[in-house]
């Protein structure tokens, strides 16, 4: 438990930490802020307003039209050819309708807190796993490459639970973390959804759904710290984390995006490590391939692969399960010098 | 006396794809007594550095045996480690974490009081500079830290690797200082250093290494009286005899190094025996002295590693002895 404590402290005396604690509270606080700025609550006059000037862009609109059917028939008098200008019967087939000019169209952002926070969820969650990526990397890494890690061995020559209490004290700290700034998140945009957009429709169910995107986001930034602390580990430096990462992206979405387009691979995109986070963050995640849709024979519906949630699961799930064993495994084995 | 520290046929060998196969440890033996300060010897590479690590768990042998407070390793290590304190080659911490910082968190891991921080930062010099990164530091205080962090658990056995490098010289004497007050207080102590003349100094018993394998061990005044070898040094009246009187000696079965201007001669047990052989050949003696041996020579001698004009040695170049010619085994 005393060497658990130590690590808690170690992790939080570090100036990594402290530093990208910082820059990740500001960063949160700065597009909640900016956000609550775009938003603006809609009330009886703006719908209003929004109708009228619907209404105002359709009456303008039919002008238009007449005007334009007038001139067409003017000119069919004088034996002209308006079928190119004025396409066929002068145009009187496309009389605007109301229904083309909505006043939703007119009217200013307003934040639906019930259609739109599982997005902001994703953002904060993508926003505290690279926190935890950089902090888990570093505390391990620097440990490695300063000497700090021989220096612990000497004192508890348990290597399996010398990196384990050491990954535990990161998860905690990022479960910690992810917990009260997520409680912060959440009551922000409650905040500014009550304020200045919209909080309708909360049923229970709702929240029920939005608890378990947070759920979702929590493992994913467990997840997140968890290989960037393993991958550290093996390489010993916090650069083998960050230089692994970069190109496992590039690897990922560029390198096979580019061989999947060559090859002509049917639904390529699943084989691309952002689908299965998107999928994880939206429940699943649709592919389409319109190769299969011949639109010289008319409207088509194209195939369709769906990238379900617990699909992303498994793949995340044998990632971290690899990373961490394989860190465990060389800790084990290697010798320190 | 009892043994706090027992080494026999450590083996530990380094295969890589590139450098072939690097024997660190070759069979080699080592016996420290309680209360002893005990000098740990050998040219760079020699396997200093690897034996200390192997006995602290850092690196895994091949084979042999290791054994601390008569607890076998590694099995044993988690339950003597809080009786061993250690540095290991050059003194390496956390650089943004003030001196305070790193031995509590040290002290927190190991369940220490958190005085006993204090204290050892007043036992090596650091208490006004606690609180400073240790990026700031300099080679010397680094070092002490290092000593600071290997005291902090109050051992039974302290291994220290290279304690004086950086120091200044009224560091130096601190630490010789500090050695002989812990080991009257009980502990032993095991010092790796380059500086023979402090190891000289310092220590009761010395273990010498070269290529893995012990080359001397035992009491300081026997290794350095086991080879003496009777050394004397000989001048004589005209510099231009030297040819010849080296000759007669030679061949009188005298072993004889030729210098510039003297002869330097060895498996001479009575000196006046070299007068009288060369006054018989009309050469006459203007200096006949007795060399005294240091712990550098016989250093520079077991390991082969003195340096030769014209010559680079490399870094594993120096002497290798058959187990049978070293000094007994397991210490005795």
């Amino acid at each position: 438990m005393s060497l658990f404590v130590t690590e808690l402290r170690r992790l939080g005396k570090r100036r990594v930490t402290r530093l990208m604690l910082v820059l990740l509270v500001v960063g949160l606080a700065t597009v909640a802020t900016a956000f609550s700025f775009s938003s603006e609550k809609l009330s009886p006059a703006t719908v209003a307003a929004a109708e009228a000037k619907a209404n105002n862009n359709y009456q303008n609109s039919v002008k238009e039209w007449q005007r334009s059917v007038s001139e067409c028939e003017a000119a069919a008098a004088r034996g002209d050819n308006t079928e190119e200008r004025y396409g066929p019967n002068c145009g009187k087939d496309y009389q605007p309708q109301p229904d083309m000019f909505e006043a939703n169209w007119y009217l200013p952002y307003q934040f639906d807190f019930r259609a739109e926070f599982p997005m902001f969820i994703a953002v904060f969650a993508a926003s505290v796993a690279l926190f935890g990526f950089i902090v888990g990397a570093s505390f391990v890494g620097a440990e490695w490459n300063t000497g700090g890690m021989m220096n612990l061995l000497l004192w508890r020559p348990k290597r399996l639970t010398v990196l384990g209490t050491k990954l535990a004290a990161l998860l905690t700290t990022v479960l910690g973390l992810t917990v009260v700034l997520g409680a912060l998140w959440t009551a922000a945009f409650w905040l500014i959804a009550s304020q200045r957009g919209s909080t309708a429709k909360m049923t229970a169910g709702v929240w029920r759904s939005i608890g378990l995107d947070g759920l979702r986001a929590l493992a994913m930034t467990l997840l997140v710290a968890a290989i960037g602390f393993a991958l550290a580990s093996l390489g010993r430096h916090t650069a083998m984390a960050l230089g692994a990462a970069v190109g496992i992206f590039a690897v990922s979405e560029i390198g096979i995006r580019i061989a999947v387009a060559v090859l002509g691979v049917q639904f390529g995109d699943r084989y691309v490590l952002s689908t299965y986070a998107q999928s994880w963050f939206l429940k699943q995640a649709e592919l389409f391939d319109y190769h299969t849709c011949q639109f010289s024979q008319g409207a088509c519906e194209p195939a369709t692969y769906m990238v379900t949630w617990q699909q992303s699961a498994v793949v995340f799930g044998v990632a971290l399960v690899g990373a961490v064993a394989a860190a465990f495994w060389t800790m084990r084995r290697r010798d320190i010098s | 006396m009892s043994a706090v520290l027992e080494i026999e046929g450590l083996r530990k060998t380094y295969r890589s794809r590139k450098r072939g196969v690097r024997r660190a440890l070759d069979g080699f033996d080592m016996r420290v007594e309680a209360g002893q300060v005990h000098g740990f010897l050998g040219p760079n590479g020699s396997g200093k550095t690897t034996t200390l690590r192997t006995l602290l768990g850092l690196i895994r042998p091949n084979s042999g045996r290791m054994a601390i407070l008569g607890q076998e390793l590694p099995h044993a290590l988690p339950a003597v480690a809080g009786q061993v304190g250690a540095i290991v080659e050059s003194p390496q911490f956390f650089p943004h974490f003030s001196a305070r910082d790193t031995l509590g968190l040290l002290a927190q891991a190991g369940e220490l009081p958190k005085q006993r921080v204090d204290e050892v930062l007043e036992l090596v010099g650091l208490r006004d500079r606690a609180g400073e990164r240790v990026k700031t530091y300099s080679l010397g205080m680094k070092q002490r830290l290092a000593v600071a962090s290997a005291l902090l658990k109050n051992p039974k056995l302290l291994i220290l690797d290279e304690p004086a490098n950086g120091l200044d010289p009224g560091g130096i004497r601190e630490m010789r200082g500090l050695m002989r007050e812990l080991s009257e207080n009980g502990m032993t102590v095991v010092l790796s250093s380059h500086i023979l003349g402090e190891i000289q100094l310092i220590c009761d018993s010395v273990t010498i290494i070269s290529l893995g394998r012990r080359v001397a061990f035992g009491p300081v005044e026997q290794v350095l009286a086991a080879h003496s070898q009777g050394s004397v040094r000989v001048r004589l009246e005209a510099v231009g005899d030297l040819p010849q009187a080296a000759d007669a000696l030679t061949r009188a079965g005298v072993r004889v190094t030729t210098e510039p201007d003297h002869l330097l001669l060895s498996g001479v047990d009575k000196p006046a025996t070299v007068s009288r052989l060369l006054a018989e050949q009309g050469l006459y003696v203007s200096e006949l002295t007795p060399v005294a041996v240091d712990l550098e020579s016989v250093f520079l001698e077991l390991t082969a590693t003195a340096p030769v004009p014209g010559q680079h040695r490399q870094v594993d170049q120096s002497a290798k002895v058959d187990q049978a010619g070293t000094t007994g085994g397991w210490g005795a």
